[in-house]
């Protein structure tokens, strides 16, 4: 018996009854389509998620001054006098696993040139933090290593402030006024566009930390710096020497708290994976739950299937079909059932997702494993809810068959 | 009709060869519940090549049971049963459905073809079970439909029949795989006489031409005497087993009628 005359058959009965076989398949359709535009989606949304991981910067580490107690290592410009530059320097020279390293400081200015003012947030910075942040300039140069050792008043603007004080203009070698004082442009900062918090980040003006500290903010302590380290898989071990560093200049005791904090930005990768994991554990089981469902209205409609052909069934065997060769019938039935129900479902998961992603301005993703764990898993509830009906089918007697009105 | 070589039986050689049926003392009880229903009470019987047989009876006699029986669709509850000398009386359901399809080609009242499968389709099945590649299978198809005088009707579903065209097209079915033995159980008995004496024929046919043995289930007297021998069933017993007397012969009958009523009943 061939498999081409079972398939014909199984066509002929299917299209026989085309609503029946329709709403047969709806759960499997339903099932796989969620799957397929589910996983697209969270994959799309893991996707945004590393690219804005990865815009944070490379590797990076964030210390901050205070203990995670009493301030979170964004709280605010740190007023703990705890962690100096010496201590960024100190970082530098004996952590292996820290490749860079910037001091951080922050404060609201108003930023004046000609008739335009503008009110925005300066960073002080030293050269090395366009590499940290992944975040080199447009046009002109980032300041120097000498610039922050002098303190000099230079800055690099981001395009926003460029837009807003020198609307036409190229604003490398401008002089602007940072509260009143004058301030040398260097550089133009690339753009950069919001953060995932809505913030625009071309809203900024990066200046020495040196001249923040020493001229706009008069401190001697900051409150953060970036560090980089030399690999992804480095961040942790830099975080233990940074602390075990840290620990040692601020002569804290064992069992004393820390007066500082390391963050490890990816602890946040760590936890988006791990909110994708939990994504993807669950949709597996809405997913699950949805081919059981789907097999199970598979199975009800071939008992009922078997039931309405029992005289065909007694035909079959009447002629000289086997046991194997009732219950290979039935079965193929309800795979190709099951596997028609899964392509429309895919092609209907894939419809939604491209639909939802335009929603959402996501990456529109197809996950090509997932359209074939999709076809597997169709298949696998053909057979497995197929497999009863068929058996029921094949061990029915041919004369009982034959005699069914 | 058309003779096609290769659908040919041995010309009947009589008592010197192997039966093609054999029952000893044959039983079969059915359990309903409480009560045995002994639907046969030891039957002993053996058919040869190129034998006509017809079985009678009153109804509830035993006849299906035998039928059924010989064409190893059920299995005798006591005695030995076999089949072109093998013994098919403990052979396990698959091996039944074997011997059905390479020795036994059934006819049943009610046709039994499957719906919405055509003519060509419904004769091939029983070849779709013993590997018979496609193509040949429906070659053979067709020479058997020639046989019984439809090759035109092969496409043709069997809504779109007569039930004379239908019963027709169930013998094709019957014999497109060769077998050693057709058994037909009451295969007129939904068919208006008219009708019946022109299935008879398609049977006397085979029978006279092909040597196809052929044992056949009836109630009525004038439908058995077609048949060469006639066996007659009470209570489960071979009551009686005779050679027919006044043999009629259903071709020479068609042809002393008029053709009107034919023309009427192919007409669905
Ligand atoms: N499957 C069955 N279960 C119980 N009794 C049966 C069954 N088949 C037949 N019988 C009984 O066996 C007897 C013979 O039946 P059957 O062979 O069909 O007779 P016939 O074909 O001569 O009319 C009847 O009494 C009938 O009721
Ligand atoms: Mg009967």
């Amino acid at each position: 018996m061939n498999v081409s005359s079972i398939l014909k058959v199984a066509f002929r009965e299917l299209a026989r009854n085309k609503a029946r076989s329709m709403l047969t398949m709806l759960g499997i359709i339903i099932g796989v389509a969620s799957v397929i535009a589910m996983v697209g989606l969270g994959q799309g949304a893991q996707r945004q998620v590393e690219e804005e991981i990865a815009s944070m910067g490379t590797n990076m580490l964030v210390v901050f001054a205070g203990s995670r107690k009493t301030r979170g290592w964004h709280g605010g410009i740190g007023t703990s006098p705890t962690l100096t530059p010496e201590d960024i320097d100190a970082i530098v020279r004996e952590c292996p696993t820290v490749a860079l390293a910037s001091p951080n400081v922050t404060a609201p200015v108003s930023l004046i040139f000609g008739n335009q003012n503008w009110t925005t947030r300066a960073e002080g910075v030293n050269e090395k933090y366009p590499q940290i942040r992944n975040w080199p300039v447009a046009s002109g140069q980032f300041f120097t290593e000498g610039d922050v050792h002098t303190a000099a008043r230079v800055c690099v603007i981001g395009q926003t402030v460029a837009e807003q004080l020198f609307p036409g203009l190229d604003p490398v070698g401008q002089t602007l006024r940072v509260r009143n004082l004058p301030f040398r442009v260097v550089g133009v900062l690339s753009e950069r566009g919001q953060n995932q918090w809505g913030r625009d980040q071309d809203d900024v003006i990066m200046i020495p930390y040196t001249t923040a500290m020493k001229k706009l903010l008069s401190i001697t302590h900051i409150p953060r710096a970036y560090i980089s380290a030399i690999s992804p898989r480095a961040t942790f071990i830099a975080e233990r020497q940074i602390t075990e560093l840290l620990r040692q200049r601020h002569h804290i005791r064992p069992g004393q708290e820390d007066d500082f904090g390391v963050h490890n930005l990816t602890d946040i990768a760590e936890a988006a994976e791990e909110t994708n994991r939990i994504l993807t554990l669950l949709l597996s089981s809405i997913a699950g739950v949805s081919l059981i469902v789907g097999g199970i209205g598979i199975m009800n409609i071939m008992l009922v299937s078997v039931t309405e052909r029992t005289r065909e069934i007694g035909i079959r065997m009447a002629v000289g079909a086997r046991t194997r060769h009732v219950r290979l019938q039935f079965l193929i039935e309800s795979v190709v059932l099951s596997l028609i129900g899964g392509l429309l479902g895919i092609f209907l998961g894939i419809g939604v997702s491209f639909a939802l992603s335009g929603m959402f301005n996501w990456p529109r993703l197809i996950s090509p494993l997932a359209i074939v764990m999709s076809v597997a898993f169709s298949v696998a509830v053909g057979i497995i809810f197929g497999y009863y009906p068929a058996h029921k089918a094949a061990s029915l007697d041919p004369i009982d068959a034959l005699r069914y009105e | 009709m058309q003779h096609p070589a290769d659908v040919r039986c041995d010309q009947p050689t009589r008592r010197a060869a192997v039966p093609v049926v054999r029952l000893e003392h044959i039983h079969k009880v059915y359990h309903l519940g409480e009560v045995d229903v002994h639907a046969l009470r030891g039957i002993s019987l053996e058919v040869y090549p190129g034998e006509f047989v017809a079985v009678m009876g009153a109804s509830g006699s035993g006849k299906s049971t035998l039928l059924n029986i010989i064409g190893c669709l059920d299995r005798p509850t006591r005695g030995k049963y076999f089949l072109d000398g093998q013994d098919v009386s403990g052979l396990s359901k698959d091996e039944r459905a074997d011997i059905r399809n390479r020795k036994i080609g059934f006819v049943f009242q009610g046709y039994n073809l499957l719906r919405r499968t055509s003519a060509l389709e419904n004769v091939q099945l029983p070849l779709l079970y013993n590997g018979t590649p496609t193509a040949e299978a429906i070659r053979r198809a067709q020479r058997a439909l020639a046989i019984v005088g439809l090759q035109e009707r092969a496409h043709s579903f069997p809504n779109q029949l007569s039930g004379g065209e239908q019963q027709r097209v169930a013998i094709a079915r019957a014999l497109v795989n060769n077998p050693s033995l057709m058994l037909a159980d009451e295969p007129t008995g939904n068919l208006d006489s008219r009708t019946s004496i022109d299935i008879m024929s398609v049977f006397q046919q085979l029978n006279a031409e092909r040597g196809m043995t052929i044992l056949l289930v009836t109630h009525e007297m004038d439908i058995a005497q077609y048949a060469k021998r006639i066996v007659i069933v009470r209570d489960g017993r071979i009551v009686r087993d005779e050679p027919v007397k006044n043999r009629r012969d259903a071709a020479k009958e068609l042809a002393e009628m008029p053709p009107l009523e034919e023309e009427e009943e192919a007409v669905i």
